[in-house]
């Protein structure tokens, strides 16, 4: 749900990013968090365990600038991918106006992208949602091991809904702008026609 | 409100009429600072002393901090927990939910006291729902105009606008 004040003329969407545990989502952010101007960006909050695993989310809020007058922020979120979470994510996920999905390319890992698609889907379904009514994106992470399953693959079992995607190395940023920008864009053009 | 998918319009004057009543409410609480933010964690209004405070964050936690308690009063079978406090060595947090949609933040030091915080809060809070009952009334009435103005304002939207957005980013 996104809040727009006439008064102060702003405009606040939430972006959800979501995925199995050691995706690469918190990574995402922290990248775009470096890179971002300081006037741009707020704090990078962190909810996470000692080992550094999302606890209950991370949040960094972005100021993208004025588009006719209106100053749009995006605020971005991370939920947990770890299984046990599931009660967080559904709280996070509450009131999103776009998701981006991070899956980790690792042949290993296809089994938890799957389970964890299925699970978003699940708790969209909850609040009365879908992935076809919400922007989303995909976004293939971790291209840069060696033992990655093909896009085509990836493609076959993540995309049915051919949706935009993008390869990425969240480590090194390739792909984390890309990706960011394309769901923006998608949450944007939303608000312009929502109803 | 329906959930999901429906946006939170706030028009000047009600905007007007919510910094009132917070200002009210800071002052006859004897607060530092008094925030209003929505379940979503995004900051609709605040008050006070804010000048030194990272007021997005506090927003974001906040919503955090009321829907982990939410979670938890499911479990235990409760609607919700509507009241929070924290308490610090030199400054409070009362938090609150009012209207069963929006978060009132009260910061407060030993200058006032929990009393007097909870006292004013309850005045503030019926203010406040019935200003939000009015939005949300006028939501409805005039969700068609809102909208087809915002959507005048936005339609000219083009994706070139988009990526410049970007490009200063
Ligand atoms: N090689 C490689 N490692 C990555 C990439 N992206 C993330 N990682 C690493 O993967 C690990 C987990 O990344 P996080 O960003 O914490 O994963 P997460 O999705 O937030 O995990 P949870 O918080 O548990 O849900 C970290 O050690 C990252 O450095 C990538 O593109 N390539
Ligand atoms: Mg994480």
């Amino acid at each position: 749900m996104s809040f727009i004040n006439y008064s102060a003329r702003e405009i606040n969407c939430k972006i959800v990013y979501y995925g199995p545990g050691l995706c690469g989502k918190t990574t995402n952010l922290q990248h775009i968090y470096k890179k971002v101007d300081p006037a741009a960006k707020g704090k990078l909050i962190s909810l996470a365990t000692e080992t550094e695993r999302t606890l209950f989310f991370d949040f960094m809020p972005l100021h993208l600038g004025e588009i006719r007058g209106f100053k749009v922020r995006l605020h971005l979120y991370t939920v947990p991918g770890q299984v046990f979470y599931d009660a967080s994510r559904k709280l996070i996920l509450k009131g999103a106006d776009g998701i981006v999905f991070v899956a980790d390319s690792q042949l290993e890992r296809m089994e938890s992208n799957i389970e964890s698609l299925q699970n978003l889907e699940q708790n969209l379904g909850e609040q009365g949602l879908s992935l076809e009514k919400l922007p989303f994106v995909l976004q293939y992470n971790k291209r840069d091991l060696p033992n990655v399953v093909s896009v085509e693959d990836l493609q076959r079992a993540l995309n049915s809904r051919t949706v935009p995607w993008y390869e990425a190395t969240a480590t090194t940023g390739v792909g984390v702008f890309e990706t960011l920008k394309a769901i923006a864009k998608l949450v944007l053009q939303e608000l312009k026609k929502k109803e | 409100m329906p959930p999901g998918g429906s946006n939170l319009i706030i028009l000047d004057e009600d905007f007007k009429r919510i910094n009132a009543s917070l200002t009210r409410l800071n002052q006859e609480a004897r607060g530092k600072a008094v925030f209003l933010i929505d379940k979503n964690g995004q900051l609709i209004a605040s008050q006070g002393e804010t000048a030194g405070l990272d007021t997005t964050s506090l927003a974001s936690l906040t919503a955090g901090n009321i829907a982990a308690t939410g979670g938890l009063a499911q479990i235990l079978g409760e609607k919700e927990f509507s009241v929070l406090f924290h308490e610090g060595e030199r400054d409070h947090l009362h938090i609150s939910i009012v209207a069963q949609r929006v978060i009132l933040v009260v910061i407060f030091d030993n200058r006032s006291s929990l009393g007097l915080v909870r006292l004013r809060v309850k005045k503030a809070s019926e203010d406040l729902t019935r200003i939000f009952a009015d939005i949300l009334k006028k939501l409805e009435r005039e969700a068609g105009k809102a909208r087809a103005l915002f959507t005048t304002q936005f339609a000219e939207i083009t994706d070139e606008d988009i990526d410049n957005l970007f490009a200063k980013g």
